[in-house]
This record gives structure tokens, sequence and C-alpha cells, in this order.
């Protein structure tokens, strides 16, 4: 099929003036998803989108335009609309697309046919299967908001005038369910998915026990009082945290001043046990991916190492400006200009599990979900709060579920503050894999 | 009719029965055409300009309880007939049979027409008001390192046709601009932010200057750098006028969305008629207010906007509905089945969202607070509607000591319970504002919406400051 995208792409790129570099990024999506409610199927979508963007950088200056169709007499209107923005744009000396620079493409299976061999109703029996078995997990679990079932395979290509000629393709999908559990007048929810390449691949009574866990662990949870202590978090927690801390070792937001690390590049910033690595190339992540935004071979980076910020994450522009080279890391869809950001960051694991970890701390408390991050941490200033649900910890294991409490401190103080990395790391559907992290010296707000 | 054009009526009317070739009981025709424009401004430079274009159809067939969707860029004939195979197929359960549809145009009459088209506005003239936004922003002061500003406008016009025999569409044109600013000090730095977005054209700026905006985003950047760690604890707290409506926004609106209460994820299920908040508050959701962010002609069911009363003096009186709940429950639409884009399922959301003047002076308010906190402006929130309990970031925020508004504080969380903040609010003001343009997301969907309060005070809210 990329044959076809990369048929347009080169029929755009054949009509780049004389003096001006074009990038063309095509894509194409198809996608299913199916979601059950009691027992029937609630709505079954099925989508096809496709569209290309058309970035021009001339004098210096750059331009941008896309379009959702591959219509032939729309690829013209948007080369056009493009050269006609960048001459409104401001010349700045490091604009300019990314050039080929050696780094080979990783050899990685992120594709498999066999996704559109499965007929429509063995998926629609994935969330019937899955709905059914969080219903028989627990006797608590009063309802089921929403059982789904997803897939979708993608197809990209990026072509430049620079001699970039990147392609790409990946299937997925995707179980996931959200219970409600009911105990003595008191409602929980909670969450449970599998992630695979193709449907053989799911777990769904893996995720019908995690959904069933999350949504009843938390039942009957009462306000902690407040206080510095000692808290553990999920690895889902943690993957949210490192997502947020890697957003700040790119290139852009130092450029930007908008990074707290932006003049730390070789300093001690965390605790020795703290290894922050982004591996794109790790086929166990489900955002593994050949290339990167700009068509480069993506790598691995190791960002912070025994505690030592090593490096930011790069496009070609951030690289061109800070004297340095594209990490790989452009990132965006067909309708953006690249921006910079991680794929698949994860923590080197440590050596204990979870129930040792909380042995170790003897009294604290586990966050198990947390809520506001995003609107919680302040990349600049490195200010922390979030609302945070969890369990007590006492002499090392389990106890009375917590819920209402905010956990704060600044990311500056939380990194030196990280006592140890769990074993337990979890491949997720998003840009960071979780595994438990212990912190100390948080401040706890509560009743 | 605005979304003329897109499809011909004749076709519209095929497509219809395509759609409900297997049996379905409803079928719909969601088609939008969308130009967008925007320009980045960031450290001086004008780093880009962008346009976009989005144009197809979303099919949808209903039988009984199951919906069968697909969507399709292609216009033609050929391919919506495509799609409406495909969402036939996906609920296919009902008995074959033919039906033709006869439309009906209905015209809505959208709160606030654009009087002038941004794209009918030079470029030059957008990428203007970036520079004088940066100017503005960097005379407020040395400690001013970084200005960012950003302009963004959107045409969308959509066509919504379906086997009632309803045929209308909405014409919906939003601009939005916002301006960031960093300043250093000795405590590190400091970021503020100030947007403005109304569903009108670009006589947004004949409204508003943007330099006056440039230099509050300025101000509260600078302000912030004096600004002490946030207490952590339960406190009362003070809501300003115009910036806390996402409080409500978050606290109830979610929760009083028909399709959670349909499935039991909602704190709000069977209380209409209960009183659920102090009697001091009514909310209303009102989809008309002429250029407000969430204001339409129609939802994207082609239903008219309208105003929905959710509380009245502290009793909750409705739901919002959108097509599917409404016709399960036999009762009238109320504007409020609202969708991203024709890529997605429309299902229940909120419009314009706020809370009615109460009879309480303002001042009073702050000056019968001990000790406590105002939040002058509010940031981005999230609730979980099954259990009430939700989150939001305060952006601007101070300390109440002794009845008086004193030191400005750093960035925290609010954190609370719906149903116990709406029984807590001990008094409301009579100094309604409307606050600044939102996108609120659901099931990873996002749609403009507005939000406004005047000042209030709940009795106690946990806040989540670094202060131990």
């Amino acid at each position: 099929m990329s044959d076809e995208l990369l048929a347009i792409a080169d029929r755009v790129i054949g009509w780049a003036h004389d003096g001006e570099q074009v990038e063309v990024v095509v894509g194409k999506s198809r996608s299913t998803e199916i979601r059950v409610y009691e027992g029937d199927i609630e709505s079954l979508s099925s989508a096809e989108s496709q569209g290309l963007g058309v970035r021009v950088v001339v004098d210096g200056k750059q331009g941008f335009a896309y379009a959702g169709s591959l219509d032939p007499d729309v690829l013209h209107e948007v080369l056009d609309e493009a050269r006609d923005n960048a001459a409104f744009g401001t010349p700045d000396e490091f604009l300019g697309l990314a050039e080929p620079d050696g780094v080979p493409v990783p050899d990685l299976d992120l594709y498999r046919p066999g996704l559109f061999d499965v007929p429509t109703d063995r998926k629609v029996a994935l969330a019937l299967d899955l709905e059914r078995a969080v219903r028989a997990a627990d006797p608590r679990i009063s309802g089921i908001e929403a059982a789904e079932y997803a897939d979708g395979v993608s197809e990209g290509v990026v072509v430049t005038t620079t001699g970039i000629r990147a392609t790409g393709r990946d299937s997925a999908c995707y179980v996931g369910a959200y219970p409600l559990a009911t105990d003595d007048g008191d409602t929980k929810t909670g969450f449970g998915f599998s992630v695979g390449r193709e449907p053989s691949e799911l777990d769904v009574d893996a995720a019908a026990s995690d959904a069933a866990q999350r949504a009843t662990r938390l039942l009957g949870a009462v306000k902690p009082a407040g206080g510095r202590m000692t808290v553990v978090l999920d690895p889902y927690v943690t993957a949210q945290l490192i997502g947020i801390l890697a957003g700040t070792m790119n290139g852009e937001a130092v450029l930007k001043g908008r990074s707290l690390f932006a003049d730390r590049l070789g300093d001690e910033i965390a605790s020795s046990v703290f290894t922050l690595v982004d591996d794109p190339t790790n086929p166990l992540a489900y955002t593994a991916s050949h290339t990167d935004g700009e068509g480069l071979a993506t790598r691995r980076n190791v960002l912070v190492e025994n505690g030592v910020l090593q490096k930011f994450a790069h496009n070609a522009y951030t690289a061109r400006r800070s004297g340095t080279v594209s990490t790989g890391s452009a990132v965006r869809g067909f309708k953006s200009t690249p921006g910079v950001g991680c794929r698949a960051v994860s923590l080197v694991p440590g050596t204990r599990s979870q129930p040792e970890l909380l042995a170790e701390v003897g009294d604290g408390i586990l966050v198990s979900s947390v809520a506001g991050l995003h609107s919680g941490v302040n990349p600049v200033s490195g200010d922390f709060s979030t609302g945070a649900e969890g369990l007590r910890i006492v002499d090392g294991v389990l106890g009375q579920p917590l819920r209402e409490f905010t956990i704060a401190s600044t990311l500056q103080r939380m990194l030196k503050d990280v006592v140890a990395v769990g074993n337990d790391v979890e491949w997720l559907p998003m840009s960071a894999a979780g595994v438990s992290l212990v912190l100390r010296d948080i401040s706890v707000s509560g009743t | 009719m605005p979304a003329a054009g897109l499809i011909d009526d004749d076709v519209v009317t095929r497509v219809l029965s395509a759609a409900l070739r297997t049996g379905g009981d409803f079928a719909e025709v969601f088609a939008e055409d969308k130009r967008s424009s925007s320009a980045y401004l960031d450290d001086g430079k004008i780093e880009e300009l962008s346009s976009g274009r989005d144009r197809g159809a979303g099919i949808r067939v209903v039988v009984g309880e199951t919906t069968g969707f697909a969507h399709t860029a292609d216009l033609s004939e050929t391919g919506l007939l495509a799609a409406a195979e495909a969402a036939a197929a996906a609920a296919r359960e009902g008995g074959a049979g033919t039906r033709t549809v006869a439309l009906t145009r209905t015209e809505v009459r959208h709160p606030s027409p654009a009087q002038i088209q941004p794209s009918d506005v030079a470029k030059a003239t957008k990428v203007a008001l970036l520079q004088r936004a940066d100017g503005a922003a960097r005379a407020a002061g040395g400690d001013i390192r970084q200005v960012s500003a950003s302009y963004a406008d959107s045409r969308r016009r959509i066509l919504i046709a379906n086997s009632d025999g309803l045929l209308t569409g909405d014409d919906q044109v939003r601009t939005l601009f916002t301006v960031g600013a960093v300043a250093l000090g000795d405590t590190g730095m400091q970021t503020g932010r100030e947007s403005i977005g109304h569903t009108i054209g670009f006589e947004l700026f004949d409204r508003y200057d943007v330099e006056e905006l440039a230099r509050a985003a300025a101000e509260r950047a600078l302000t912030k750098l004096a600004a002490r760690p946030a207490p952590t604890g339960e406190l009362p707290v003070v809501i300003g006028p115009g910036g806390g409506g996402v409080l409500f926004h978050e606290a109830c609106g979610h929760g009083l969305e028909a399709d959670l209460i349909a499935k039991g994820a909602s704190v709000f299920k069977d209380r209409r008629g209960e009183q659920v908040a102090s009697p001091l508050v009514t909310l209303v959701d009102d989809g008309t207010v002429a250029t407000e962010w969430g204001a339409f002609g129609c939802d994207d069911e082609g239903t008219p906007a309208q105003r929905n009363v959710l509380i009245q003096d502290g009793i909750l009186t409705d739901y919002m509905w959108d097509f599917l709940r409404s016709r399960k429950e036999g009762r009238p639409r109320s504007g409020n089945g609202r969708r991203q884009s024709y890529q997605h399922l429309p299902m229940v959301r909120m419009t314009n969202t706020f809370i009615l003047d109460g009879p309480d002076d303002p001042a009073s308010i702050v000056s019968g607070t001990e000790h406590g906190v105002y939040v002058a402006k509010l940031g981005g929130g999230q609730v979980n509607t099954a259990t009430g309990d939700f989150v939001f970031g305060m952006t601007e925020a101070y300390l109440i000591e002794n009845g008086e508004i004193t030191e400005p504080l750093r960035e925290g969380n609010l954190i609370g319970n719906g149903p116990e903040v709406l029984q807590n609010i001990e008094a409301v003001g009579n100094d309604f504002e409307f606050g600044p343009p939102g996108t609120c997301g659901k099931d990873g969907q996002g749609v403009p919406v507005g939000d406004g309060v005047p000042t209030l005070r709940v009795s106690k809210l946990t806040i989540g400051g670094s202060a131990a």
C-alpha cells in the first residue's frame, strides 16, 4: 500500500520550485471500534482516514498546510497554500528539513496483515467476552460503563527534496473495560485493558481481572491525614509521571525556556537509581516506530543515566539550533509540523517486586491513580501537585483504601527523592512504560 | 442554507435510503467542511502559518440499541453510498426493507453569525496582531523572558439529514487568540497566559485589544514571581468571577449528561427533583448565548441550540440529552448532541455552562472569609462522574487573610467531590462573568465549550499545595 502513498508524495515533490525545500507527509489509516453494553453491541464504527501535510522552507522561512483528503485536486492546493504561508514567516537560519544521517532504520515487526482476516464477529466476541469476564470477576461489580474492542492499521510516508524517503506501517488492537463497583452505598470505578498487534495477542482474562481489581480495591476509601511521607507509585502512575518528565527533556522545551532542566546537562538531577531511556526501537513498546516524523531512523536515547542528565531529545530544527544532531525524535501527524517528543520512555528497572518494595517502605501510601497531573505540574517552575487515590501501607503491607487527597512536591526534589525502582515494567498503550517507583518526603494533603 | 452545496438534496435522500436498506430504524448523514488557519509567534519570530482543510461525512444507522457508523472523506455519491453500506452492515440485525425519506429543510438561526470571515482577512493582518502582542508583553518589564502568541480561526459548515425527514445545517465560525509570557526572577520561572475566543469572525479584534491581553498575561507571570507555595489541606475557597466556571463544568456538568446517567455512571442518577445543591445555585447550559465559545445554531444532530436549566435554586431539574438518549426516554432533545468532527459519533456534551448571579456583594464574600484562598483563575480539570471526585489546577490564586486578599500563591491543585461542593456553596455574588474559551474532552473527543460564574464561596475544598 505504501507505493500508492509514495507516488502521491513524489508527485507533490515534483512540483517543488528551485531554491525551496519541500517535505510531504502522507498518512492513511483504517480502524474498527466496537462498544458493547449489557451483552449487546452498542456501536460498531469502521473508518478509513487519509490526508497529507506539506511543509515548505524557502529563504529561511517556513510555511505549512494540510488536507484530510488525497483527492488529486487537493494536492496542488495544499502545496500552494504552504508556499504562500512561508512568505509570512520570520527568517531563521536554523529552519530546514531533515537530511539523511546514515543511521540504519531498525528492523521491527510492527505490522500483521492477519488483522484484516479476523472477522468482525470475532472482534465483537472479544468485547463481549471481556464484559462477561469483568462481571464474573467480583460480586461487587455493579455495572460496566463500557467494554470495547478497537483496532487500527496505519501507514505513512515522508518524502523530501533533501533526500529523505521513509515509509512505515503498523497494526494494533486493544480491548478495554470500564467497570463500576458498589459496596455498602460506595461506588468506585476501574479500568483494565490488553494491547497487541493482532487479536490473538490480546489477554482478555488479564484485562478483566485488572479492571475488577482496580474498581474494587478502593471501595470504602477514606481521606488520609496529611503530612510528609514515603509514597509508592503504581506502574501506571509512574508512566504518567515519566511521560511528563520526558516532555521537559527535549530541545524545543529547552530552547523556548520552558524546561527546568535547560542548563543542567551533565548535572546530577536525580537519585543514582534513576535511569531514563527513550527507545522506540524496543519492539516491546506499543509505540515503537521505524522512523520519526521527519523520516529519520528512530534510535535508543539515554536521557538520564544513574541520575545524571545526559541529553535532550531533538528534531532536525532544535538540533541545528542547539549545535547537535537530531535524535530521531520528531513527532507529528500529517496535520502539523514536527514537534519534539519521546515515543517510548521507560525507567531501567530495579530488582525488587512491588510487595518487596512495600515491605521495605513499612509505612506510607501506595498511589494507585492520579488525576489532574497535566494541570498540576508546571514544567517551567517544577511545581508538582496532583489529586490522588490509593491505599495505606502499614507495616509493609497494603491496608485502608484512601481517596480525595493530593500529593505535592517539586519535580526537582522528587527526582532526588527517588528511593527505588521496581522490577515490574509494564508496557502500556502510551509513550511511557510503567514500573513501581518509591519516592520519599512527599507532601500529602488530606483532612 | 449555510451548508448548502456540501451534498445535493437528492443524493442525501438516496444515501439515507441505502443506509436503511438492512432494516435500520434511523439513519443520519452528517457532512462537514472545515477550514482552519493559524499563526504562531514565539521568541519574537513568526514561526509558522498553517492552513488546514477537512471535509467528509459520517453516516449513522441505528437498529434498536445498536448503532453502526462509518465515515468517509469522499463526498461523491459513490463514496457516501459505500459509507452507508458499511454503517448499515454494522447494524444489520433488523429486517430488510425499503424506505424513502422525505426531507424537510429546517433553517436554524445562528446566535452570532460571523460579520467578517477570517478567510477574507489578509494573512499579514493576522501576523501583525501577534507582533503587537509580543511587543506589549515585553514592554511589561525586564523580567519577561519569553513571549508566545497564537492566532487561530476556523469555519465549520455542517449539514445534517436524517430518516425522520430533517435536513438542516449550520455555519460555525470561531476565532481565538492566546498570549503566554514567562517571567524569570529569584524564585525561578513563572508563566502567565491569557486567551480570548468567541464564536464570531475577525470582528473579535474590534471587541478586544491584543496588547491589553498581552499585558495581562505578562502581569500575571510577574505577579507569580513573588508567589509563595499554596497551603495544603481543607480551606474555604472564594472563586472569582469568570475564572472558575470550570468548577461547575467538572463538579456537576458531566454528571448531568444523560448517557452517563443511563449507564449508572453518575452520582446524579435518579436525583431529579431533589435538592442537590445549596439553594443559592442555579446552573444553566445554554448553546444560544451569542458569541460564547460553546455557542452554535444547531448541534451536530441538527437540534437547534437551546437554554436548559439543569439546577434551579439547588433543585436538580433536568439532565442534558442527545438523540439516542432522548429517543429512549421519549422526551425532546436538548441540543446537546455534539461531535468533534465527521469522523466521530455524537454524544451528550455541554455547550456554555454557568451559574447565575446570586444575592451577595462580591466584596463582602471576600471580607467575610477569615482565612482561605481566592482563586482568580482555574486551569484544566477532570472528574470521575461515577464518584463525583474532581480535580483542577489553580493558575492564579491568592491567600485570603483576615478578610483581605494578600499574597499570590504558586500553582497547585484543588480537589473535591461534586455533590459535596454543590451543597457547600455558602455565598454567590452578583457579578457574573463568562470565562475564557475551553476545550472539553470526553471519550477522546474535544469540543469547544464556555463557562462562567459570579464570585462565590465554597466552605471547604482540599488544596494540594507544597507548603508543609
